[in-house]
């Protein structure tokens, strides 16, 4: 219904979305229920997604990477999986976010030992950059490295890891001095002394993902395993951020469609008051105000992400798509709850589809970013540009 | 009307007291668990605010609906699920108070009285009708001294528990809405199957049951009224029960915006708490004033009832719900925001106000359902 083709100008991507679609709709809408209801991390879709290279999208072309196109590619990918399920689609974008300071901050030799790791041997990524006392405020973390030899030595507490209790790998955020400029990534492998994950985080939505502390108690690593240099740390956040907002506006467009889907599934289904459901005033309204913001949405998501393929700035856009495409979703979700209840159904028990998809939009207004933050970011831009 | 008088003083700050103490500190594990909150029962009913719009005439301390709107917000603060208690207790008995027949009132009504942990309820929801109510297949049918009664509910708030529930159903089909009775029915009654209870994404801590009426007998004399009178005796009781849900949202809005105020003030982010970053501000400001204006109109409303202008109560409790509901959906999503990966975890209670307030928009009629019932009255056109 929905035009989703005129963007995409190589057949390439349009064959890429098809193959998605297939296996999202054959393979992982089934389980997106019951893994929100048991609170479960799926392995059998986290094996789907490695078998079919989703896990590596963001990756070196020889480590699996889908190439040039790989910011699209990975937002047609979690758009595609997001209408099924949006906690499969966040493993997708926690993995490519994860990996991306290893990726454009490791040295060849280290890239060299972990990235075969990663893409063959299947090693989940975790991004451990928020701490209790620092949410959008990165600049103010706690956790330090300090460097001892040929050594650095973590310290730190880290919360709301996405994958913590399930990645192999970890890409820290830490302190490597005070004041500006001054953190730092690193890679720390899960068998680590000193590494140690805390509780598992009970959710609102996206409960199919896995969400932990993790713990650094004097966890020391190799010199070589600091990515880019000593006070890189925001830098590469930044940068990872224009891949990662995209991504996640990627996910709220998709949970928007889900739900916009089951509305129209409903409308097909019944009559109410004695009439077709479509034609409904009430319904009517929904279904216009929906499938616009629908597509204003794909407009900037896609806009941010082919930017970022290009090469140019796309800072600007990656924010606009992610805080309206998530304020989006959560209007379009809401909405949908109702326009299932006016026509007779019932949008707001747990055996529906939409309530779901309703608890798991509220998130795509919060991370990377809140909303508030990526409005601060839109207006700096475009004061930057003007002035 | 901004000035209360020592009685409702008194109510609330007693009201207050009993969810400090009582309510608050449940209303986490009763959403976890889902379950009904007895616990709830015995406290309300000890303190007499399970039925206080009880006649005194028939036991109870009969306090108006404006009062009876404010201890529904005092409770909802904390507890929605909690306050849909009250609200459940008072639809089952507004159509009997409604109705005209003594020995019916005598008999159903002094039993909630004082003390009483007798719980009510209201069956007007059926299967494959949602909004459409006044369409309800449920048929009743006279057969000597008992109406025979055929047809399903849902939704029907209490349902598994109350003793007794006021339902509708046609006793005459080809006069329309005025064919439609109202009956009170008993939890023995043959014929009355209680079904099972619904998983709903809030409010987890009250029953909405799906119940069978087969082959239901139910005495002559529990015809509430005349036959035919259902529907107007219906349609009151679900402009009061908007009241009460406006009323209720108002409360959850409150709530949330309060937990929402405190952390804000506690958390800090770029060098000072967040209290003093603009957009969360800005978001405040939106907060408090979409309550003052959904409390107001809320509060207007009551008045309108109690003061017996059933025709613009009306209209005024659809709009009232309509706008209370959307503001408690809105500040608890942005409490929610405010509290950013902390509001999103069940650790902290704004999650669970956020799919609370998701009901308040859609039962007792959804907000498309309140706009065209508030545009109709407008315009006149039925």
């Amino acid at each position: 219904m929905f035009d989703q083709t005129s963007f995409l100008p190589k057949k390439e991507l349009r064959d890429f979305r098809t193959r998605i679609q297939r296996i999202a709709g054959d393979k992982i809408a089934p389980q997106a229920s019951w893994v929100d209801e048991k609170e479960f991390f799926n392995c059998e879709v986290e094996s789907l997604l490695w078998d079919h290279g989703l896990l590596t999208l963001t990756f070196p072309e020889k480590y699996g990477g889908y190439g040039k196109d790989q910011t699209i590619a990975l937002c047609i990918a979690v758009e595609e999986i997001a209408k099924a399920c949006a906690s499969s689609a966040l493993l997708l974008i926690i993995q490519a976010v994860g990996s991306f300071p290893i990726i454009h901050g490791g040295s060849k030799k280290l890239k060299q030992k972990y990235l075969p790791q990663m893409s063959k041997g299947r090693k989940l990524v975790a991004y451990l950059v928020t701490e209790p006392t620092s949410g959008s405020d990165i600049a103010n973390i706690q956790t330090t490295a300090v460097r001892e030899g040929n050594e650095y030595i973590l310290n730190g507490s880290k919360c709301f890891a996405t994958s913590g209790g399930v990645a192999g790998i970890y890409s820290v955020l830490a302190k490597t001095s005070e004041g500006n400029g001054s953190s730092s990534f690193f890679l720390v492998e899960r068998e680590s002394p000193g590494l140690s994950i805390g509780r598992t985080e009970s959710k609102l939505g996206q409960r199919g993902s896995n969400t932990t502390e993790v713990f650094l108690e004097n966890v020391r690593i190799p010199t070589g395993n600091l990515l880019g240099r000593e006070g890189d740390g925001f830098l590469i956040a930044m940068k990872d951020f224009d891949m990662s907002r995209p991504a996640i506006a990627a996910q709220a467009l998709g949970i928007a469609e889900g739900a916009f889907d089951a509305i129209i599934q409903f409308i097909k289904e019944r009559h109410t008051f004695g009439k077709p459901n479509a034609d409904h005033p009430a319904i009517q309204t929904i279904l216009a105000d929906s499938a616009t913001l629908i597509e204003a949405s794909r407009g900037l998501v896609y806009r941010a992400a082919i930017l970022n393929d290009e090469g140019k700035n796309s800072t600007k856009f990656a924010s606009m798509a992610k805080c309206f495409a998530g304020d989006a979703a959560m209007k379009i979700t809401t909405e949908a709850i109702d326009a299932i209840q006016v026509l007779g159904g019932y949008g707001f028990l747990k055996d529906s589809q939409t309530e779901r998809m309703f608890r798991d939009a509220k998130l795509t207004q919060i991370f990377e970013g809140t909303n508030q933050i990526q409005r601060l970011v839109i207006a700096r831009q475009i004061l930057k540009e003007s002035m | 009307m901004f000035q209360l008088d020592e009685e409702q003083k008194l109510i609330l700050q007693s009201v207050r007291e009993i969810v400090q103490k009582e309510i608050k500190p449940r209303a986490a594990s009763l959403d976890e668990v889902g379950e009904f909150p007895w616990d709830a029962v015995r406290i309300f009913a000890k303190n007499d605010i399970l039925n206080p719009l009880l006649p005194r005439k028939y036991g109870g301390v009969e306090i108006s609906l404006y009062t009876f709107c404010m201890i529904v917000e005092e409770i909802a603060k904390a507890c929605a699920s909690s306050s849909l208690l009250l609200i459940a207790q008072a639809e089952g008995t507004l159509p009997i108070i409604y109705g005209t027949d003594e020995s019916l009132k005598e008999k159903y009504l002094k039993r909630l009285a004082g003390d009483s942990q007798v719980l009510t309820g209201l069956g007007a929801i059926e299967q494959s009708v949602g909004s459409g109510i006044f369409s309800l297949p449920t048929q009743a049918e006279l057969q000597g001294d008992q109406y025979m009664l055929q047809g399903e509910k849902c939704f029907a708030k209490n349902g598994s528990v109350a003793d007794f529930l006021v339902l509708y159903a046609y006793t005459d089909r080809s006069k329309g809405i005025h064919g439609i009775s109202a009956f009170v029915v008993e939890k023995g009654f043959p014929g009355f199957v209680f079904r099972r209870n619904e998983n709903k994404i809030g409010m987890r801590g009250a029953i909405y049951s799906e119940i069978s009426l087969d082959h239901l007998g139910i005495p002559r004399e529990n015809l509430i009224g005349q036959e035919g009178e259902g529907f107007s005796n219906m349609e009151k009781t679900l402009h009061a029960s908007r009241l009460f849900t406006a009323a209720q949202a108002v409360g959850l809005a409150q709530g949330a915006m309060e937990e929402a105020i405190s952390y804000a003030r506690r958390r800090v982010q770029f060098g000072k708490t967040i209290s003093h970053h603009p957009p969360i501000q800005f978001m405040i400001a939106e907060m408090a004033t979409g309550i003052e204006s959904a409390r107001l109109l809320t509060y207007k409303t009551a008045f309108l009832f109690d003061q017996g202008e059933w025709k613009r109560a009306g209209t005024h409790a659809a709009m009232a719900k309509l706008i209370a509901s959307d503001t408690a959906m809105k500040v608890t999503t942005d409490a929610v925001q405010i509290m950013g990966g902390y509001g999103y975890m069940k650790d902290y209670p704004v999650e669970r106000m956020m799919r609370d307030a998701k009901l308040t928009q859609i039962y007792t009629g959804t907000n498309q359902i309140m706009k065209l019932i508030i545009g109709r009255d407008l315009t006149g056109i039925s």
